[in-house]
């Protein structure tokens, strides 16, 4: 398929993904409200900025880094090459021979979280919001942080076959024990960063990474643990998060001490 | 004009700055660790353009149509006063923008061919694509519920911990029970269903909602919607899978 083809057909995609949230919007606006937007025209452009930008970044996504990314994730799973690195001579792998993939997680985990656009959003919401206390790029590392550990305790999980909701549930605790302690104003804020980690970016290539390793780890089913991947990536930035704010909170408690 | 090209030529910067870590991830896993060598290096350099102008155009979007928009219908409706059609509106949004999600459709349809394989269903196309298709509206209803939900709780300033333990709750304890094939698909679930022009529009509604309604704190109140809408499809979907 040729570039413009392509184009046209990632925009087609995305343009059906806006109408019906712009029908409802528009729908509301028109029936229920009853009042001119302001700046309508402003508003038109800006959602089509939005088609346009969102459907050239899948494009350059589905052509720049899924495949490499998908190919790397089939790469590091392969046993001949966990098996060019491992220094045991058994057939059946430790789980500490997959270390490649641990740090792959991690580190694409992290990557793709900072370039998340739906995080940048929300991140840039709260920035305004906080007047300035949150920094963009305070919360955009606290997440991503956090969906490089869930991401990397996730493979972990798949490697030596742990139910996950063990995991699920550890980290819940973990949530709630902490909500009582992190400062009050950033407690909702941390439980929407779980949700908007996980969108455009790292799906595709998280998922392939899972369903990689589900198939060649001997008795993990591709169908059943291939899954799951997504679910740590959305509740490990709940607690870096709640912690980032701790942290500060701590650092300007202390610092007012000395003063 | 000449101020413009610097906006966005400075926002170009911005974006170019949110890949890099992506580029010398693969970059390293390729070269260093795979030792691979770089293929089709013409066609990568063309997508990471793309990527590169399609970030910084969205974020323009963003800053022009859809924060603008959430904002001022979330004022609009707290004028207005009426919170019956601000639920609708609600209920309406989360329901448009999950039912045609192409993360959830891929989701749905991977979760039938684990419920055959485990035996819940026929392993027929016919019973596969309906449960496929029950599965698709059960959890485009429940982020429509979870917004009216999350909605409510900003107009009556609930807090949110309480609410959030109790669906943790709900979680834990509905995983003892719901087959054990279904459990993964419905943690994940929650994860696929916030697309990425929904939260920027949601949470433009959230902070303008807890903006306009006086003893609400924007940043307590405000944000909180999209936590709602990943953690309800968790409990909707083993809800399905137990009753199905």
């Amino acid at each position: 398929m040729g570039f413009w083809e392509q184009f046209a057909d990632i925009t087609l995609s995305t343009i059906k993904d806006v109408i019906p949230i712009a029908i409802i919007i528009f729908g509301f606006q028109f029936c229920v409200i009853r009042r001119r937007i302001t700046n309508l025209r402003k508003v038109l452009v800006g959602f089509v900025y939005v088609v346009i930008g969102l459907a050239l970044f899948l494009l350059g996504l589905e052509k720049a880094l899924f495949p490499i990314g998908r190919l790397m994730a089939e790469q590091l799973t392969d046993p001949d090459f966990i098996r060019s690195w491992s220094d045991s001579s058994v057939a059946v792998f430790h789980w500490s021979d997959y270390f490649w993939v641990y740090i792959f997680a991690f580190t694409i985990g992290a990557s793709t979280t900072i370039a998340e656009p739906s995080l940048i959003a929300v991140a840039m919401k709260a920035n305004e919001v906080s007047g300035g206390t949150i920094g963009v790029w305070g919360l955009r590392i606290a997440v991503a942080v956090g969906v490089a550990i869930g991401i990397s305790l996730g493979t972990w999980r798949i490697v030596t076959g742990y139910p996950i909701y063990w995991f699920i549930i550890a980290g819940y605790i973990a949530v709630v024990i902490q909500t009582f302690f992190a400062p009050k104003m950033i407690v909702p804020l941390a439980y929407d960063s779980g949700g908007v980690t996980t969108s455009t970016v790292t799906v595709p290539l998280v998922a392939a990474l899972g369903l990689g390793l589900a198939e060649t780890v001997p008795g993990r089913s591709a169908l059943i643990d291939g899954f799951g991947l997504i679910a740590f990536a959305s509740l490990f930035p709940i607690i870096t998060v709640m912690a980032y704010a701790q942290i500060a909170a701590l650092r300007t408690k202390r610092n007012k001490i000395v003063d | 004009m000449k101020a413009g090209v610097f906006a966005l030529s400075r926002s170009m910067l911005g974006s170019l700055r949110d890949l890099a870590p992506i580029v010398l991830v693969i970059a390293f896993f390729q070269l260093v660790v795979l030792q691979q060598p770089i293929p089709d290096f013409f066609n990568l350099l063309i997508g990471f353009f793309c990527v590169v102008a399609g970030l910084t155009f969205f974020i323009y979007g963003l800053e022009m149509g859809l924060f603008p928009i959430g904002g001022s219908m979330a004022y609009e409706f707290a004028r207005k006063g009426s919170l019956f059609w601000l639920l609708v509106f609600a209920f309406a949004l989360g329901v448009g923008t999950t039912v045609a999600e192409p993360a959830l459709i891929a989701v749905a349809a991977e979760a039938a061919q684990v419920a055959a394989a485990g035996g819940m269903i026929d392993a027929g196309v016919q019973s596969q694509m309906e449960y496929a298709s029950g599965l698709r509206y059960t959890v485009a209803f429940s982020v429509g519920f979870a917004l009216v939900l999350g909605v409510l709780r900003i107009l009556k300033g609930w807090s949110i911990q309480y609410m959030i333990v109790v669906g943790y709750m709900l979680v834990v304890v509905m995983t003892f029970f719901a087959p054990k094939e279904i459990i993964g698909i419905a943690y994940d679930s929650g994860g696929v269903t916030t697309s990425t022009i929904t939260v920027p529009l949601v949470t433009a509604l959230g902070v303008g909602l807890a903006s306009s309604i006086k003893g609400r704190n924007p940043m307590i109140d405000g944000f909180g919607l999209i936590a709602f809408a990943s953690l309800s499809p968790m409990i909707f979907v083993m809800a399905y899978g137990m009753l199905v």
